[in-house]
Parts: C-alpha cells; structure tokens; sequence
C-alpha cells in the first residue's frame, strides 16, 4: 500500500478536479515523483470503484544536459561574443576557451564577430555588433518552463539536431471519480479471519476480489496409475457380471498346464524358443496329477473322447518344461480341472486380468509382457449364441454395443471367434478381443462331464487403456519409462463414457 | 496366421465373378479369412528397397489373404477358389481319387535304416500328366513354400521335394548318408559339391541357411537316390538339379521326408488335392509305394476319407439354433464337408475329405455348420448360469491398498516383472547367488534375463527415468516378485510385494517411516513386538550402513526400510538420497 498521506492528497486533487487530473501533474503539484502517483493509483484501484484512472501517453520536449547548460549560461555563441572585449583578443587565446570552438564558428556565421588575420602579432577577433539577441537560449528557456508550445516544430527540430533538446514519452493516468468515490480509504481485507468471524467484524470489512481467472494450487496428492485404474475398472465390471476372481498370481508355469493341458500340441509354433520364455532355472516342473497327465498325452497322442487327435509322439519332457506363461489360461485350464475334481459339477463364471509374457519382437504397441484379460463360464448347454450374448453384455458396459464376429482359428477352442467393434473415429471394424468355446480334447481329460460347455473370452488390459488415454507408445505406459506427469493428470476412468 | 498372396484378377477368373475390395473383404470375414492388404509387386518392391527398383515391376493388383493356421487346403490359389466356390455353392466339392498306374508297376520308395537315427519316413505319390502354365507352376512352387513354412514347421517335420519323374528312373532309395560320400549337383548349380562343402555354400544363403541346423550336426544325412544313382534330393535342405520340375513337366514326383509321418501324409495329401485339378483326368493321383527297412509296404498318397454321424440336435444345441437335419447337411456340404441325413432320427452323415485334415473332432463339424449358417446371423443369448461373485482375498486387499496408498500421497508405479540379473542384484549391492530368482534361458536382450525378486530396480528406474519432474518423487507399486520356491510344482511361486521411494534432496527416513505406520494403521495392526509389529536395526548391502531397519510383524520378518546405499543410488544413474520400504503383504490376508 503506498504512503497514505499521499494517497489522501491524490484524492483531494481528484476530487477538486474538474472532469479529471493527469497524474504528471499530481506528482507537479504534490512535489513527489511520478513514479509515486502512479503507485497511489494503482493502491487505489486495488479498492474497488474509488477512481478510475485511464492510461495515456503523451508526448514532451526535454533539454538535455548540454541544453540546460545553455538555457543557464547561454549558448557558446553568446558566451564568446560576451568574452571578446572592446580591444577584441587574440584568436588562439579565443579558441582556448570552453565554448571557442563551437561557439567561434557560431558567432561568425551570425555575423556578430570578426577576424583580422593580418593584426600584428597574429589574428585577432573583434567584436562587430555592440549587442546580441541569445535567441538560443530565450528558446531553450522556454521549453524549460514547460512552453515548448510556443516554438514552431522546424525549430525544434533544429535544437534536437544540436543535441540541446530530445522529445519524450511520458506516460501517465487520466484519473477521475470513480462510483464509490470517497476522500478517505477504508483498507481492503484480503481473507477472512477468525478474529473476524468471532467479532463481526466482517460486516464492516470490505474484502479484496479474487482473481477467478487464474488456477488454483494443486493438491498435495498421490495418483493411481491409468492402467490400474482401467484395471480397476474392468474387475468392477466382472464382479458386477458376478464373475469370481481366479488365482492368477503364478507367473512360472509348466507348459503342460499352458500348452498341453489346453490341447495345445507341442510342436506348435507358440511353444516355440522364438516366442515363449523358458526357464533355465528352475527348468522342470516335477509335480503332475498322474492320471489326468496320462489322458492328456493320450489325447494328444492317440485321440479319444470322440477326436482323431494330434497322432505324433508325445513326451514328458516338452509337457515339463518351465515357462514364463503366455496367456492366464493356464491358470484358467487348473481351476476348470479342479472344478472337475469337484464331486458334484457346479456352474463357474470366472475372470482375471494379470500379467503373461511372449518372447516378442517389441514396437510401440507390444511389449514382452502385458495384461491379459479373461472371462470364463462353465455350465451345461452352454451355445456360441451364450457367448455372443456374454460379449455383448460385457463390450456393452465398455461403451461398446456394436459387435460382429469373425470365424478364427485357436488350438484350445472350437468354435473360435474374433471380436471385432465398429470404430465410429476410424469408420471401420477393428478387433477388440478373442473368443472361444473350449475344445472337448480339452475338457474332457479334465474330468468335466460331457454335457458341460465352456465360454471364454480374451483381450488386452493394454490396448483398451491406450485408446482410452489417447497414447501411443506402449513405453510411456507400461514400465519405468512411464511419462509421471501423465499419471499425475490421467482423469479417471469411467469405460463407459 | 499364413498370408497367401493371390493375383485378384485371376481370382476373380477363377471365381467366374469379379468383386468390389469391400464385397470380397466381406465374403471373406464370413469365411474366416482376412483381406489383409491390396498392393502389387510394385508397391512391395517399392515400400522395401525403393521407388526406383521397384520401376518396371509388376502393377498387377494383389490380394494378401490371411488364411487360418489350420486350413492347409486354403494355401493357395486353386485350394481359395475352391473353398469359395464349394461354399457360394457353385462348385461341388471335387472327390479325389488315388489311381494305379495305367501302365506298369507303381513307383517305389526303399527307406533304408540308415534314416533312422535322423529322418525316418518318406511318403511319396505321381501327378501323371499334369499341364502347368506360367502361373499353376508358381503357384505350385508357392504352396510348398507355405507347407514348409507351417505345418512343416521350417522343414523339421516334413521336407517336400518334387521332380520331372521322365528324368528319372524308380525304384527310388530314401538312404542316409555321411556328408562327405555325398556328392551331386544341387538345384540351380553348375557344379557338383558334396554335402559337406554344400553345408558351407549355404551358410549364406539368405534362404537355406535357415534348415543347415536340422542336419548339421548329424553323423549321416538323408539322401534319395534314382536306381542309376542319380540324386533326387537331400532333405530337407536341397534337391538336384538333375531332377528339377519346369513348367513343361508332365509328370511329377512328389516325396515328403519326415520326422512325423502324420504331418507327411497330411502335407503330401494337400499337395496332390491342390494339384491334380491339371492334371489330364483331374483329381486323381498315381500312387507309389514306400517301403520300409523292416518290409512293411504303404501305398500314398493316404486320400482318406473318413465319415462322422451326429445329430442335427448337436449341432443346433451347440451352436444355438434351431435346423432342420437337411439344412444343416446343407449347411456342412456346403464347407466342403459332403453330408447326408440318415434317415435314422436326426442323423446327419459327413464326409471328411483328405484336404480337411483340421477336422479331428464333431465339435469341427459344430463350428463349419455355425460358419456356414453365418456366425452374425445367429441370435445372441444371455446363459441362465447364476452365480455369486468372489474376489480373489490378495487381489481384494491389493486394491483397498493402493487407494491408501495413493490418498497418503505416493504415485503408483508400474514396473517390468522381467529385467537383468544385474538390476536385482549388483544395482542393490547384492550377489546374485543370494537371491532365490528364476532365471530366464532363452532371452533376446539383457533386460528378460531373470523375474524381478524385488519392486526397487523398477521404481529406482522410474524415478530416474522421470528426474525432470519436481522433488520430492514419492513412489510406490504392490505387484508380484517370483522366487524359487521347492514346494511349488513349478519350482517357483509369486509374492505380493509391496515398495515404496521417497526421492528428495533430503533422504526422508521418517516420510517412509510414517509410511510404513501409516501401512500398518490401514492394516489394523499395533505396534507392538509380540502380535503387533516394530521395525529394529539391521544391516543390508542395498541400504546406507547404520540407516536400515528390518519389520517384524507378529514376530517374523517381513521387509525393510531405509535409507539406500549411495552406491545404489549411483549405479541407477540418481543423485539424490533416497530411502525406501519393501514390504511383503501376504503375511496380511
């Protein structure tokens, strides 16, 4: 807040001013800088409608140093005509002297001196008027009292050539009465307090604005990570289906249980070196449940359950092998056996949504590993038109409702179908998913009863979360090189909207 | 998934109509195949090596056709069109027929034990009077590049080779050989080699040195023989260039050498169904004989078919339908699977022919009916199946955490279960013997070398991945470690894990502190040294001595705290201090 004794005196200028003060000349009449003025009104304006004040700029003429010299002293022409005495003086004592060499030239060329340069004893100057007009300095003096009015612009120009006068750029406030004008300042109150609160004192107070433009502090907050937040999401939407969450946290498995349990047979390019990891350590996998891994090989091997088979050699060691498993089916292939160890059979509907590894070629859109999402449901009669329908339920509470279905080919299903959604950004159709009913190879070693069908459905945690953050690179997602600043901005999650 | 690549306008030739690209992408979704990509010659030369070698090149417009992993049949041009044809119902299916020869003994294939111990069988079959053209031979050529590259497995399990029979004399000898006695003119060489300098001649054949490693390293290598001792081939590597086939042969000997003779008779099966469509009584196939070391005597090709009778309440009860027998048989006939109704109940008889090798099983059957019928006309149900929901208890309190977490003001993290031995270990100061991690045999780069036994590498990684950002980095994850674990069938078991960093210029011991006390108040748990939980000193190699406490909760270990080594916090490329917590929840359900 500027000084209140020159704030109250701007108030009483305004308030006598007729139609307005500039404030060059609030700082002329009260003595002060102008740079005070115009902190006084800016103080002012803080307050509310007090005044109003109105920046203009104007133009003015200044001396400058050599230009206040002259308007006190006169100009070097004057000072060397009033140096030369009756006798006149030599021209080289003359030239000596401050302004002689400007001012010599000067004089001569208004005519108001001479020089007789054939004086015994060398050259000598003579007065040749008996007076002089300083005319330079009359103008000068003018523009000092602020009159630089009177002189014509040729001439001003003429001075600011001899570097005596420069034109400025002054600005200042037009300052007038503003809707709540008063002579005296009530002080603004920035927050309220509680002293306020407990006095009353708020009533009288008049409180500063806030500023609604500009941002608020951001929290001092934690964040959750988009692709657990679209996690969440999804767990939210199979329990609200009233799927149960299978085990999945194993992600050593024995490719019996990821392959060959699955009716996978191993010579099949997934259980490739290329695109599968496999364990040095442990390597092996030594626990089986022995009857259920003999009609495994037998399906494999020989057929049965009303299947051809695969007909080749089927050994052990292939089945025993340690990986990094490729898809949380497997996890699914143990809790569907274990469901038929049950006594009774019971329906299941069963999800997950956790990590699998591929032994890949990595881009921007795949890694080495990423999530999987599955759904299963077991139950007796189940039909493809069960499974179109259990998609649909599901994409739809994804914001998705426009399905069709592609024939495909899976070791593990049969019938086996590609999702595919309408892209309404895209105009066209694009694959959201996999799907299947479970092979009878599959099923029927496991002990589950003839009659009993198994749905299932896949897709990737990564790509929906990619489209729904608007990311491209799968790197500033997933894994260390994650961008914080998006976690910190990510909004929430709501699928379907 | 297979691409084959067909020229479009023979295809519509082919096909006795043409299509717009949106009708015949269309058609093919409905029969399971993919229109992947239209270009030509041109464009793919041009997209690979440039504008200007691609001038001159073919614009002959092509179609790239995913075709399903199982359909053998649908490899080629002339096994597309007539799936297509047989499903649009403009074709019937043809009916192929192995035939003896009309003069003379058949050709015959002598497998001698010397294959044993590296290839043992062989299947071989006669295309007699066969007319190619320009495009049948490509096209002839192309499938068994296919097969090779599928169901062949890159040439492991089966090897075709194909010869201009009129070059050659039978019977053949299927032998095996050691590579320096081994000595002919490979295909499209000038010069006779033995295989042993073939070996070497390849090793820089972009294409052939890919097999080398089937044989290399075996004492003896398969080689067939003519009986005047010409070589036909030595698979699954090459063939001689005495016996190579052109687009004037008439008649073509077809062998299949092969480690499973199941996928021999297959491949050999699909060569000849594809193939006898040119020759001079279409559809039929010359057999020859294979003999065994130990006499047993087969007659090839297989040309099997085989029939499975199921009911139309199968069918419509899987699939979701409600058909007649008739229509469904119409329906099945119509995937190149000849059915009839019995007559008996709702019976349906069906006929799998030999180029249907993918149908093992009735529910093959199930899924062509319901491709057939159109999965898109089929109306979508919702299953009765009532059950009641269950979390998994670990992934239940996993969840509430990590609100907390969040709520108490760290970032959650999301790390790589995969890295290098030197992150779990020498990063933390640790040796990688103590650590009880699986370790990976066959990774690409150093980064899939073990499974994390620890969250700090990945989160140590994400902070110095994100330094620019403002101070102070507080991080956390809760995810899964593996370790080794003898009483797991696997050997392994996971562990819920969860980490937290605190990174500022100050370490912040008491900000992780708190964090840890805070944990325990979400987990309902006191301080206390008997059920409750403390943190007491300890030392750990990854923390900065004098600055690192073990928890104990109930008495037993259950993760630390502290402030990290310098070292640590050097070799992840940071340079403020930092401490951190690693804690396991399972103790917590």
């Amino acid at each position: 807040m500027a000084d209140a004794g020159v704030l109250e005196s701007l108030l009483r200028l305004v308030e006598k001013a007729d139609g307005g003060i500039d404030s060059q000349d609030v700082a002329g009449s009260l003595s002060v800088d102008h740079q005070v003025v115009v902190g006084a009104v800016k103080s002012l304006q803080s307050l509310g409608e007090v005044i109003e004040a109105e920046q203009r700029s104007s133009k003015h003429w200044e001396l400058t140093g050599e230009g206040s010299e002259i308007a006190e002293h006169g100009s070097h022409e004057a000072r060397v005509f009033n140096a030369i005495p009756e006798e006149g003086m030599p021209q080289s004592q003359l030239m000596k002297l401050a302004s002689g060499k400007v001012g010599f030239s000067k004089a001569m060329s208004s005519k108001w001196i001479r020089v007789d340069k054939g004086h015994e004893g060398g050259p000598r100057v003579f007065r040749t008027v008996e007076s002089i007009v300083d005319s330079v300095r009359e103008k000068l003096q003018l523009v000092q009292k602020g009159q630089s009015s009177k002189l014509e612009e040729k001439v001003k120009n003429e001075l600011k050539k001899r570097k005596l006068l420069t034109e400025v750029t002054v600005k200042s406030y037009w300052i007038t009465k503003g809707s709540n004008f008063s002579t005296t300042i009530t002080k603004q109150e920035t927050e309220l307090t509680p002293e306020m609160i407990a006095s009353g004192s708020w009533k009288e107070k008049k409180f500063k604005p806030y500023n609604f433009e500009a941002m608020g502090v951001a929290p001092d907050s934690g964040h959750l990570h988009p692709l657990m937040k679209v996690r969440t999401q999804f767990r939210q939407i199979f329990l609200e289906m009233g799927f149960t969450e299978m085990p999945t946290n194993n992600f050593i498995e024995s490719s019996f249980w990821n392959f060959d349990s699955l009716f996978q047979p191993q010579q099949h390019p997934a259980r490739d070196q290329h695109d599968t990891f496999f364990l040095s350590d442990p390597a092996m996998a030594h626990k089986f449940p022995e009857d259920y891994l003999e009609r495994v090989k037998k399906v494999h091997s020989e057929g049965g359950y009303g299947s051809q088979g695969y007909k080749y050699d089927w050994k052990i060691e292939e089945a025993q092998k340690n990986i990094l498993r490729t898809h949380t089916t497997a996890v699914s292939a143990r809790m569907l056996y274990k469901l038929a160890q049950q006594e009774k059979f019971t329906p299941v509907k069963y999800f997950s949504i956790d990590r699998v590894f591929r032994n890949e070629t990595l881009d921007a859109t795949h890694l080495a590993e990423f999530h999987q999402i599955e759904g299963v449901v077991a139950d007796y009669g189940l039909t493809l038109g069960d499974l179109m329908g259990v998609l649909h339920q599901f994409f739809t509470k994804l914001g998705i409702t426009k399905l069709r279905f592609k024939p495909a080919y899976n070791p593990y299903t049969e019938p086996s179908m590609e999702v595919f959604s309408y892209h309404e950004g895209l105009k066209k159709w694009v694959e959201v998913g996999n799907s299947g009913v479970f092979r009878p190879e599959m099923l029927l070693p496991m002990g589950l009863p003839e009659g009993v069908s198994v749905i299932a459905w896949g897709l990737s945690l990564e790509r929906p979360t990619m489209i729904k953050y608007g990311i491209n690179n799968i790197r500033e997602l997933v894994g260390h090189k994650v961008n914080l600043q998006m976690v910190y901005d990510s909004p929430v999650c709501r699928l379907d909207s | 998934m297979p691409t084959v690549s067909v020229k479009r306008d023979l295809l519509f030739q082919a096909l006795g109509q043409t299509y717009t690209d949106e009708e015949f992408d269309e058609l093919c979704f409905e029969f399971g195949l993919e229109l992947d990509e239209i270009t030509s010659e041109k464009d793919i030369i041009s997209r690979e090596q440039g504008d200007q070698k691609a001038e001159g090149a073919s614009d002959v417009v092509l179609y790239k056709i995913d075709v399903p992993a199982n359909r053998y049949d649908l490899l080629c041009l002339e096994g597309l069109v007539r799936g297509l044809q047989v499903f649009k119902e403009k074709l019937e299916a043809p009916r192929y027929r192995r035939v003896s020869p009309v003069n003379g003994d058949p050709q015959r294939l002598i497998i001698t034990e010397e294959t044993a111990s590296v290839r043992p069988h062989a299947v071989a079959a006669v295309l007699r009077n066969i007319t190619f053209t320009q495009e049948r031979y490509d096209s002839f050529i192309e499938l068994q590049e296919k097969l090779h590259q599928n169901i062949c497995r890159k040439r492991t399990l089966v090897a075709i080779g194909t010869h201009d029979l009129d070059t050659i004399s039978g019977p053949f000898t299927y032998t095996a050989k050691a590579p320096e006695e081994i000595r002919f003119r490979p295909l499209n060489q000038s010069q006779e080699y033995t295989a042993t300098q073939l070996m070497s001649l390849y090793k820089t054949d972009s294409h052939l040195r890919h097999y080398l490693h089937i044989i290399e390293d075996k004492p003896l290598y398969p080689i067939i023989y003519d009986s005047n001792g010409v070589v036909l081939s030595m698979p699954p590597i090459i063939n001689g260039d005495h016996s190579k086939i052109s687009v004037n042969t008439r008649n073509v000997f077809i062998e299949c050498t092969a480690t499973d003779i199941t996928k021999a008779k297959i491949v050999l099966d699909m060569m000849v169904t594809m193939f006898s469509e040119y020759c001079d009584e279409p559809f039929t196939v010359e057999e020859a004989e294979v003999v065994y070391p130990d006499g047993r005597m087969f007659s090839y090709p297989e040309l099997a078919y085989r029939t499975e009778t199921l009911s139309a309440d199968f069918i419509n009860h899987r699939v979701g339908i409600k058909e007649t027998a008739d229509s469904i048989a119409h329906l099945l006939t119509r995937m190149c699977l000849r059915s009839e109704v019995t007559g008996e109940a709702d019976q349906i008889q069906v006929e799998i022919p030999p180029t249907r090798s993918d149908v093992i099983h009735a529910c093959d059957i199930m899924e062509d009916a319901a491709m057939a019928y159109g999965f898109n006309n089929i109306i979508r149900t919702t299953p009765r199946t009532y059950t009641v929901a269950n979390q998994l208890p670990l992934n239940k309190l996993t969840e509430l955490l990590r609100t907390d977490l969040a709520a108490a003001g760290f970032t959650e993290a999301l790390t790589f279960a995969l890295c290098s031995r030197e992150d779990i270990a020498d990063k933390l100061g640790k040796n990688i013997t103590e650590t009880r991690a699986v370790h990976i045999s066959n990774p690409k780069t150093a980064e899939f070398q073990v499974a994390r036994t620890t969250l700090l590498p990945g989160l140590l990684k994400t902070v110095a991945a994100n330094r620019k950002m403002a101070l102070p980095l507080k991080l956390f994850e809760i995810s899964d470690v593996v370790l080794k674990d003898e009483d797991k069938d696997v050997g392994a078991c996971n562990n819920r894990r969860l980490c937290a960093v605190y990174y500022n210029k100050t370490p912040g011991f008491e900000v992780i502190h708190g964090l840890l006390d805070r944990l325990m108040q979400l987990l309902d748990v006191k301080p206390g040294r008997d059920h409750g939980y403390h943190i007491q000193a300890s030392e750990d190699s990854t923390f900065f001595p004098g600055r690192c406490a073990e928890i104990f909760f109930g008495g037993k270990t259950i993760g630390r705290l502290g402030v990290l080594h310098p070292d640590v916090i050097n070799a992840f490329d940071l340079t403020m201090p930092c401490s951190a917590l690693d804690v396991d929840i399972e103790p917590f359900l």
